[in-house]
């Protein structure tokens, strides 16, 4: 019964994820600046990690946390480089 | 594909509320994002997925690995402590890059550039 209840919000929770990630990717096709776009895309990969962790969860494995950490410091790494981008109009001076 | 792992009934219900509570904030986060009006406001939405979103599911997630491998599993503390450290950082980032250029075209909208002296071309 109980495991009925977590596997139905689980399977929830990655509905509402997914919806989240599609807000997020729609403000970065349509938004009207680069800076928008930016922030969707920061949106969309915090989403991913996230979606991520309730597969590991799902599954009872441990690998999907290591790809959740290398998403978070690669998209970490990528908003940097392109806030610099907006800022300077080049990355390394 | 709707599966679960087999958890005590304590421990299925706890990850149950924070797997759906963080998706929930989450959500509530990105819905922000397309919705707010101006990019200053944008920039404050998905924080909320970020931190309360992230450290409810890494709960979830400590709960149910715990439990399952029966001796305490901590390093989920890593992601919460790295994205923690970074949202702030890059959201700062990011709102500068957005103020010099919203300054630099010369918009209304946006408080001036207090480092130079009053009275510089009409609008210090």
């Amino acid at each position: 019964m109980t495991t009925l209840l977590l596997s139905l919000s689980i399977t929830a929770a990655q509905i509402l994820l997914g919806f989240a990630m599609l807000c997020a990717a729609s403000r970065m096709l349509r938004g009207p600046r680069a800076q928008d776009r930016v922030l969707g895309f920061d949106a969309v990969y915090v989403n991913a990690m996230q979606l991520l962790l309730t597969f590991g969860i799902q599954t009872g494995r441990i690998i999907y946390f290591e790809a959740a950490l290398i998403i978070g410091l690669l998209g970490f790494v990528s908003t940097v480089a392109l806030a610099k981008f907006l800022m300077r109009g080049e990355v390394i001076e | 594909m709707i599966q679960a792992p087999d958890l005590p009934a304590w421990a299925a219900l706890l990850t149950a509320f924070f797997v759906l509570f963080g998706a929930i904030v989450t959500a509530i986060g990105s819905f922000g994002l397309l919705k707010l009006n101006s990019f200053y406001e944008r920039v404050h939405a998905p924080t909320l997925g970020t931190t309360l979103g992230i450290g409810a599911l890494l709960i979830a997630s400590v709960i149910c690995f715990s439990v399952l491998q029966s001796r305490p599993v901590i390093h989920e503390i890593l992601i919460s402590v790295f994205v923690t450290l970074t949202t702030p950082v890059s959201l700062m980032l990011l709102a500068r890059a957005a103020l010099y250029r919203d300054r630099s075209e010369g918009r209304k909208d946006v408080p001036a550039n207090f480092s130079t002296p009053p009275g510089n071309n009409g609008r210090g």
